[in-house]
């Protein structure tokens, strides 16, 4: 047993070394295989990024924003009061808060005292109306329950701020296609270029593994080198694009953080998204080496 | 053991190799295979490695039906076997040791066997003093004699050799059979592909001579006897 154990572990730094080998062998297509991987984990990174941001928004935006329902001025405040179970029927309606005119009105007059100086007694909260304070589950459903609201018999105008929602749904959503789409073709590419790198390799080797099989080797035996020239490949491609990835981040999210214009953006900090990233660059990485060497490696197995 | 039984093979152009051919060799001989171009020689070959599968009848090579083999007990056939080209197939950037420690890896044998195999193989084969040598810094008959040490080292039960010596001049195929028959002297099934007729003479074995795709001879003595074909 400790045998056979024994001879598994020369296997193994058989097959590193081989595989180490053969991706020096071939420098320059490796270089291009690597740069291409970095490059698609990059765009990928990027984008998932920007969409995970744009999330983050969002669900910053629900916590936050409410919408306004005004009560119609001929409702008396317990009439206003009871319009509250009918809103909160209205499906993506996740709280209600209702706010009298009087609240409304001393709510006013704090934020702007300089108003409430002005209007001394010539102006009260009979000039305001009952209003319901709404927050909603989903943002993106935001204009059709502000007009399931807009509906309610009592209810006389809604205040809803859809483009700024509408906008950074867009924003979420575009950043979701571009992402998928090129992830695919990255991804495509990527398998592309080193299922033709790993293919020279074998092109170049393809005595020695007429050999291998002549001599009793089985196929697994000849495909792990390769297998581990592309899941080097891969790793490392991984490794530098993770690198990259949060110097990049720390850059544009530096940018966004000291500028006012995007003050309302929520930046999610690299700490809280590193292991994800470098979960899925190693995960994309290896898929993409082994995926390209194993089917580089088929046609040569058939001997 | 060796057994071809009616054995046709006729490739996807149309050409049939081998029409219905009938040869047992059994364990410990020493036969050379002969016959014109086109008689057959390479397709037994192929046959006999698992390259090609028999469009027709049994093949049965050290305990393995190549008729029907699974596509993973081939590697285990091939380890059964040694196997010897013309043209030496060695990897030139490996030495004659390394060439040899390739071979042994490839199956899996232990660093203890590896250690123990290689050394006695080349005093067997006379490149002890050879090892660290890289094959184009040796001679032709020298680089045949590499390719024989990788086909015994790691014991095969039968060498196949196929032309072993026709890039060698008189003398150095003289030596080369010389030590394929004493290869076979000790214990190894040796069978040789070959079309060198005087070379043949010189050994009192048994020879099958194909034409066409059957046996015409098979007969213990001389290149070109016609016996119990």
């Amino acid at each position: 047993m400790r045998e056979k154990n024994k001879n598994k572990n020369h296997d193994f730094i058989y097959f590193i070394t081989e595989g180490i080998s053969n991706m020096f062998t071939h420098g320059f297509m490796s270089f291009a295989a690597i740069g291409i991987t970095v490059a698609c984990l990059l765009i990928m990174g990027t984008f998932s990024l920007v969409a995970v941001n744009a999330d983050a928004t969002l669900s910053k935006l629900e916590d936050e924003n409410q919408v306004l329902a005004f009560v119609e001025e001929s409702l008396t405040t317990a009439q206003a009061r009871a319009l509250r179970d009918d809103i909160l029927a209205v499906p993506n309606v996740a709280g209600v808060e209702f706010i009298s005119r009087d609240q409304a009105w001393e709510d006013y007059i704090a934020d702007f005292p300089e108003i409430g100086e002005l209007a001394g007694d010539e102006m009260d909260s009979s000039t305001l109306r009952d209003r319901y304070a709404i927050y909603m589950d989903d943002l993106s459903q935001m204009a059709d329950t502000a007009e399931a609201i807009r509906q309610i018999p009592g209810i006389a105008r809604v205040n809803a701020y859809e483009e700024l929602s509408d906008g950074f749904i867009t924003l979420r959503n575009i950043a979701t296609i571009i992402s998928v789409t090129l992830i695919a073709i990255l991804f495509l590419v990527s398998v592309f270029i080193i299922a033709n790198t790993i293919k020279l390799t074998t092109f170049d080797r393809r005595e020695e593994i007429a050999i291998m099989k002549m001599v009793g080797a089985t196929n697994g035996f000849i495909r792990w080198p390769f297998v581990y020239e592309g899941l080097l490949m891969g790793l490392l491609s991984a490794l530098i694009a993770f690198f990259l990835q949060w110097g990049l981040y720390h850059l544009v999210t530096s940018g966004i953080s000291t500028n006012d214009l995007f003050s309302i953006i929520q930046i999610v900090p690299f700490s809280s998204l590193w292991g994800a990233v470098a979960l899925v660059f190693a995960g994309a990485g290896i898929f993409i080496g082994v995926g390209g060497s194993l089917s580089a490696i088929r046609q040569f197995l058939k001997v | 053991m060796i057994r071809l039984t009616d054995v046709i093979k006729e490739y996807s152009n149309g050409t049939r190799a081998l029409n219905g051919l009938d040869l047992e060799i059994k364990d410990g001989e020493f036969v050379f295979l002969v016959g014109p171009s086109g008689s057959g020689k390479s397709t037994i070959i192929k046959l006999l490695t698992g390259e090609v599968v028999p469009t027709e009848g049994r093949v049965m090579v050290n305990g393995f039906s190549l008729t029907n083999i699974a596509e993973w007990q081939i590697p285990y056939m091939r380890r059964t076997l040694g196997v010897i080209f013309q043209d030496f197939r060695l990897i030139e950037n490996k030495t004659v040791y390394d060439n040899m420690l390739f071979a042994m890896r490839v199956v899996g044998a232990t660093p203890k066997e590896i250690k123990k195999r290689i050394p006695y193989v080349l005093r067997l084969v006379g490149l002890e003093t050879k090892q660290s040598r890289l094959p184009n810094e040796l001679s032709g008959g020298e680089q045949q004699r590499v390719a024989i040490a990788r086909a015994l080292v790691n014991n095969p039960s039968t060498i196949i050799a196929d032309e072993p010596t026709g890039n060698l001049d008189p003398a150095r195929s003289l030596e080369i059979m010389t030590l394929l028959k004493r290869i076979n002297e000790l214990g190894t099934t040796v069978l040789v592909v070959t079309h060198e007729r005087d070379l043949v003479n010189r050994f009192d074995e048994r020879v099958v001579m194909l034409d066409r795709g059957r046996v015409i001879s098979d007969a213990v003595g001389k290149y070109g006897v016609k016996a119990n074909a």
